[in-house]
């Protein structure tokens, strides 16, 4: 293990934290291409929102409910106070993680994190879900859930002490985010008029252009997300890391691209780039133990899953328009079992994990947006979503001149 | 005076446009217009369901001429928007009663 000084450490993981930021742009571009063109607003404005929520509940709950330190090592849940409480001196520097990031530094990249679950979710909801409902999901979703399971593993709860293996969160991220968008899309339904009785009925994202930038943004961001995930420097960790993680990209979009052209005859470029995403998260649980070669085995798996889970979701007749369900849910939970396979875990205790994770998940997802339903309801009315949600919930266009023309804009004298 | 509605394929707008100009009809409204015809909607796949688009995508001219030279720009039309497959389009006239311009106020001035 080389020696790597405290401020290369840091500095690595405050760049890794950027990288995990410009995911949201990432997200963002990929789920606007992806719908249509009369949403496009309604999706850049929760995205927005999904990472300043993410933020500030992390701050004052999230961190210290993931993390509540060694004195709930081993449980189930543990919290270690409201709000961030910087350790005096060189406790919180040097001296907070041996030489590897400060307190704030581990505060700052993990709140990153933190909403990316959100932002999986709002892929799946798209075009149809009320905002504010939304909205309130996400803040309880990223304020308890999300927390509580990430402490089973990384916080050092039960599940790291069974030997569970997450490295950069397949399961405790990707998965979680999956499991939330199935749930959400169980109860919100199917788009009107997607699945009709003489079969499914497509919805054309608008953008390829734009969801290309948002795929290639992710794969950027993932660098951080996985090289930050090393929790150093060290030059051997972060390169293999690297490694793994380009390998996984690129065998998880030549895997889809040959799977679906047999499947479907078709050159389909959105499924392309959920075989990049799904490949990334098929190797984010293990892309430290994982060889170069396994990489690329695992990668081109997840890349092979995605054809079928995404026909598989429109049998069921869950709609979800940018194939979140496809690339987060079956891929993380295939990434968390591969290591079980191919890396350093076991597969009994990944399976342990996966189910674990996903119970506790999907059943908080659904209790809250079953509420929500019952009360106020989570889907805008059917005149809502044909006008399209820009007009309807925000009051604008994403694309004004196009589609409204250069005509004066006159205030309305009501 | 004449109004003479061509609806022909978007590839051919080009050919149409510079062959009117030949014969000195320089002045007329364009659209991109969709419709159904005995032609097939294009067939395109998406996430792995196949569907028709739903529409044969189409430009329409619209030129005012006097009588005397509906034939000329009609058959200058045809020719040059002529493939001989199906999805050709249709030329459709009718009598116009004014004709105004905005600029001068005058009557029953045309394109041709």
């Amino acid at each position: 293990m080389t020696e790597v000084p405290f401020v290369t450490n840091n500095l690595w993981i405050l760049i890794a934290t950027m990288m995990v930021f410009i995911m949201h742009l990432g997200f963002a571009t990929l789920e606007a291409g992806l719908v249509q063109q009369k949403n496009t607003v309604n999706i850049l404005f929760k995205n927005v929102m999904i990472l300043c929520i993410g933020l500030i509940t992390y701050f004052a709950v999230g961190f210290n409910l993931m993390y509540p330190g060694a004195d709930f090592a081993g449980g189930v849940l543990g919290f270690s106070g409201f709000g961030l409480s910087l350790p005096e001196g060189a406790a919180g520097l040097v001296d907070y993680a041996g030489g590897k990031y400060t307190y704030y530094t581990d505060f700052i990249f993990q709140a990153m994190f933190a909403a990316t679950c959100a932002s999986i979710v709002s892929g799946a909801v798209a075009e149809r879900i009320k905002l504010m409902p939304f909205l309130v999901f996400v803040t309880l979703f990223v304020l308890i859930s999300y927390p509580i399971t990430g402490m089973w593993k990384w916080g050092g709860g039960w599940l790291n002490t069974l030997g569970f293996i997450d490295f950069a969160g397949s399961t405790l991220v990707h998965s979680v985010g999956g499991w939330g968008a199935l749930a959400a899309i169980i109860l919100l339904g199917a788009r009107k008029g997607k699945y009709t009785e003489k079969g499914v009925r497509p919805i054309p994202g608008h953008n390829m252009p734009l969801a290309t930038i948002g795929a290639f943004l992710l794969w950027f961001g993932w660098f951080g997300f996985n090289g930050g995930s090393v929790l150093s420097a060290d030059p051997g960790a972060v390169s293999l890391v690297f490694v793994t993680t380009c390998l996984g990209a690129a065998a998880g979009a030549l895997a889809t691209f040959v799977v679906s052209y047999i499947k479907f005859k078709s050159l389909d470029h959105s499924m392309v780039l959920n075989g990049v995403l799904g490949g990334l998260v098929g190797i984010t649980a293990g892309a430290d133990g994982f060889t170069p070669g396994s990489a690329l085995i695992v990668g081109a798996i997840a890349g092979a899953i995605i054809p079928f889970s995404v026909v598989f979701f429109d049998k069921l007749k869950l709609d979800d328009p940018v194939g979140a369900t496809s690339v987060h849910l079956a891929c993380g939970i295939w990434g968390t079992l591969a290591v079980g396979i191919f890396g350093n875990g076991d597969i009994i205790t990944q399976l342990i994990g996966v189910l674990a994770i996903g119970a506790f998940t999907f059943t908080f997802a659904f209790l809250v947006l079953f509420i929500i339903k019952r009360t106020v309801g989570i889907r805008v009315s059917e005149d809502m979503e044909m006008k399209g949600l820009d007009v309807t919930e925000h009051e604008m266009s994403a694309y004004q001149n196009i589609e409204r023309g250069s005509y004066a804009m006159m205030v309305s004298e009501s | 005076m004449k109004k003479i509605e061509a609806i022909i394929r978007s590839s051919k707008f080009e050919i149409v446009k510079n062959e009117l100009s030949k014969i000195g009809a320089n002045f007329f409204t364009f659209f991109e217009v969709k419709g159904y015809g005995k032609q097939l909607a294009e067939h395109v796949v998406y996430r792995g369901v196949e569907y028709d688009v739903g529409y044969i995508a189409r430009m329409k001219i619209e030129i005012i001429v006097e009588d005397q030279n509906v034939k000329k720009v009609v058959d200058t039309i045809i020719s040059a928007a002529h493939t001989g497959e199906i999805g050709d389009g249709k030329i459709i006239i009718t009598s116009i009663d004014e004709i105004i311009s905005v600029r001068t106020g005058s009557i029953n001035e045309s394109a041709l």
